[in-house]
């Protein structure tokens, strides 16, 4: 797995609230392409799950444009970069396989959210903004709630056989 | 330790210190009775779900409410084991046997959503197969003040076979233990039922009755009831 650049700095509220938006936006185009892409492959079972999770994280960015106010996190969020293209809870593209099961989904879900929640951990445990850190640590909760609905997702499913990726007829991609 | 009845219940014949094999339900009532007596006596109480939850359940609320400084161990296998097999208050609505045909199709118990609302002081979820974390937990348990409950997920694997996936479903709690009763009841309300850890380290006074002067001879208690 490849290093994360260090986390943004966050020196406002403004700037809290736009990084998280902007973690939840690019969570939605990230869950949507994999939709996209299991379309493609006729997966229609995991196109479902990844709709539905392009959903759930829209819900959360909406409660955090609703959260911030008068404040707009989308200009903001441009403004700043944030963490555009690398945020903490994009799922890795390059993991998806035409025959991944929702397990399989759901696991890259998980990864996503720990890794939000590690990351506004970790900005509540170095901000000195006493502000900042209470909407931090209200964020760490949303994330851990986050992490607590993947694990109830996963108990729908159990873990795949190991011959999960194997096909006797693979796709013969022409380009 | 204070056990009632259930394969959970033997515990004291196991452990090396005093015990006292109690009856159905009832181990709650009598360690609360032992450690307001006793207070210099570190109290462990050791129960099922189907002893602790059910015919033990109001006992288990009231121990709550009290606060009283001892620790509830429940071992929660989801099932009456000694029983052969009945369906317990923490049984999955869909658990489909001879003995519950087409499943109880009830809402399970949530024993730790139960013990914050009526106010235990320390809430916390261990498995059996991690021994370790365990016994740090429980260590963590007793020394903390106030009633203490654990919860450990405990696989009966002669009636539950299923239950020996418990140890691939089980993973740590995503964030740490908070003494904010209402972050607790959050994330314990969204939990998946594994999340192992300390999830709730509150900050209550225990309760400690005032005595009188203590009776050094029991005869001398019969003037208190003298008509």
């Amino acid at each position: 797995m490849s290093k994360r650049p260090p986390a943004p700095k966050v020196a406002s509220l403004a700037d809290l609230f736009a990084l998280a938006w902007q973690i939840e936006a690019d969570a939605v185009e990230r869950y949507r392409l994999l939709a996209d892409q299991m379309e493609t492959h006729n997966n229609p079972e995991l196109v479902k799950v990844f709709r539905d999770l392009a959903r759930a994280e829209g819900i959360h960015a909406d409660e955090i444009r609703r959260l911030a106010g008068d404040i707009d996190v989308v200009a903001h969020a441009s403004r700043i970069g944030g963490c555009k293209g690398d945020g903490p809870e994009e799922a890795d593209l390059s993991a998806a396989h035409y025959l991944m099961t929702p397990w399989h989904a759901l696991q890259m879900a998980l990864v996503g959210e720990k890794r939000a929640l590690e990351f506004f951990t970790g900005i509540v445990e170095t901000t000195k903004d006493a502000k900042i850190r209470q909407m931090a640590a209200e964020f760490v909760e949303e994330e851990a709630e986050h992490v607590n609905l993947v694990h109830r997702l996963l108990r729908k499913y159990r873990p795949p056989a190991e011959s999960w990726a194997e096909d006797p007829d693979p796709p013969n991609p022409l380009e | 330790m204070i056990s009632g009845i259930g394969c959970s219940s033997r515990i004291p014949a196991y452990t090396n210190c005093y015990g006292f094999h109690g009856v159905h339900g009832r181990s709650l009532a009598l360690a609360a009775g032992l450690k307001v007596t006793r207070p210099d006596l570190t109290v462990v109480v050791a129960s099922g779900d189907g002893d602790g939850y059910s015919i033990g359940g109001n006992h288990f609320i009231h121990a709550c409410r009290r606060n009283i400084d001892m620790t509830y161990v429940v071992m929660d296998n989801h099932i009456y084991g000694m029983t052969k097999g009945q369906p317990s208050p923490t049984t999955e609505p869909e658990f489909d046997t001879a003995l519950s045909p087409g499943g109880t199709g009830l809402r399970p118990f949530h024993p730790l959503v139960v013990a914050l609302a009526s106010g235990a002081n320390f809430i916390a979820r261990c498995f059996s197969g991690e021994f370790n974390q365990t016994a740090d937990i429980l260590v963590e348990a007793i020394e903390h003040p106030g009633f203490s409950f654990v919860e450990i997920l405990s696989p009966c694997v002669t009636f539950r076979p299923d239950e020996k996936e418990w140890k691939n479903m089980v993973h740590p709690a995503p964030v740490g233990a908070t003494d904010d009763p209402a972050k607790a009841a959050r994330r314990i309300m969204t939990d998946d039922g594994f999340n192992l850890g300390v999830l709730y380290r509150g900050k209550r006074q225990p309760y400690r009755p005032e005595f009188g002067a203590q009776v050094a001879d029991p005869c001398e208690l019969e003037k208190e009831f003298e008509l």
